[in-house]
């Protein structure tokens, strides 16, 4: 369990930096084919941003609810990516050969590049999710009451 | 070339990464850990190896330091100071004669940017020269990863999601 934080400055400073990390997540997963970044550092930081959410609000805290959703989505980013695979494969070709997505009115090199998008966006949904999940495993309350208790 | 910067970046980067395991308190050891992240992300950078520069500094220095510290916080503080008992003889003679061997294979390596190195006669042309015709992804890194070897990124990030799993299932009982 993670307590709310007391200093005010970090209290304000973090509700103003959430945000900006956000966005900056976002900037870096959809900038990854353009230039540095990507799918798995986007994800990376959405995660972190949440992360930091809990650790300066706490666990109880209304924003920390919105977090605590999250973890419900766990393994929509496989299923993104997985499926993207598969409508290659519904669309005629190999597994995750972007080719044959089945957009009408995109030629061949973007579908390419619409393909590498989606499957990004999936990873960076499954890292983000699984890097609060184990935030989440790790600060459970449970696990010091273990570990005293033998 | 002049070198400047250079020689004191590996220099940081091997003092940290022995302050890092001599040093006695566990938390003083992290955060060498994740310093050690930041100068080994710039050395990458250094290389021209953008992309890992900033994975190594995303997760390296800030992800892995603060799961690190959330698993310290979770120890008893008893047990987060460390008596290490001295090297044995064995690790004294094995792990020099194990460094020698490596630099003496490093000396076969080839050179930094050789154009006929077998790593950039292979496919790696085919890759820079057809990437922007085949997807319109101008960076050629995440062509490679999320086009061509697609496969292996969707299994990498099946691992990423069974240790979410895993730290779940392991940590988690009560819940």
């Amino acid at each position: 369990m993670i307590r709310p934080h007391d200093s005010i400055i970090v209290q304000t400073l973090g509700r103003f930096l959430i945000p900006v990390v956000q966005i900056f997540g976002l900037y870096v997963l959809f900038f990854g084919q353009y230039g540095p970044g990507g799918g798995f550092v986007g994800g990376v930081i959405l995660g972190t941003s949440m992360i930091l959410s809990v650790l300066i609000f706490g666990h109880d805290a209304s924003r920390s609810q919105m977090v605590k959703k999250v973890l419900h989505v766990d393994g929509v980013g496989m299923l993104i990516y997985a499926g993207v695979g598969g409508l290659c494969m519904i669309g005629g070709g190999e597994f995750l050969n972007y080719a044959n997505l089945e957009i009408p009115g995109l030629e061949t090199a973007s579908r390419r590049s619409l393909g590498i998008m989606l499957t990004q966006i999936g990873v960076a949904v499954d890292v983000a999710v699984t890097v609060v999940s184990i935030v989440f495993s790790l600060s459970a309350e449970e696990i010091i009451e273990d570990s005293i208790n033998g | 070339m002049i070198v400047s910067y250079e020689i004191p970046l590996l220099l940081l980067v091997l003092v940290t990464a022995g302050g890092a395991i001599l040093v006695k308190d566990l938390m003083s050891s992290v955060l060498l850990l994740g310093s050690y992240s930041f100068f080994l992300s710039l050395v990458w950078a250094w290389l021209g190896a953008v992309d890992v520069a900033f994975v190594e500094a995303v997760v390296g220095a800030g992800l892995a330091t603060v799961l690190f510290l959330l698993t310290l916080f979770g120890t008893n503080p008893k047990d987060t100071r460390l008596r290490r008992p001295p090297p044995s003889l064995a690790t004294l003679i094995i792990f020099p004669l194990f460094g020698v061997l490596l630099l003496y294979a490093a000396s076969d390596l080839p050179q930094y940017g050789d154009p006929n190195s077998p790593a950039s006669v292979h496919i790696s042309p085919t890759y820079l020269e057809q990437s922007y015709q085949d997807n319109h992804t101008p960076n050629v890194v995440t062509s490679v990863l999320m086009d061509y070897r697609s496969l292996d990124t969707m299994v990498e990030t099946v691992v990423i999601f069974a240790a979410g799993i895993a730290c779940a299932l392991l940590l988690r009982r009560h819940t």
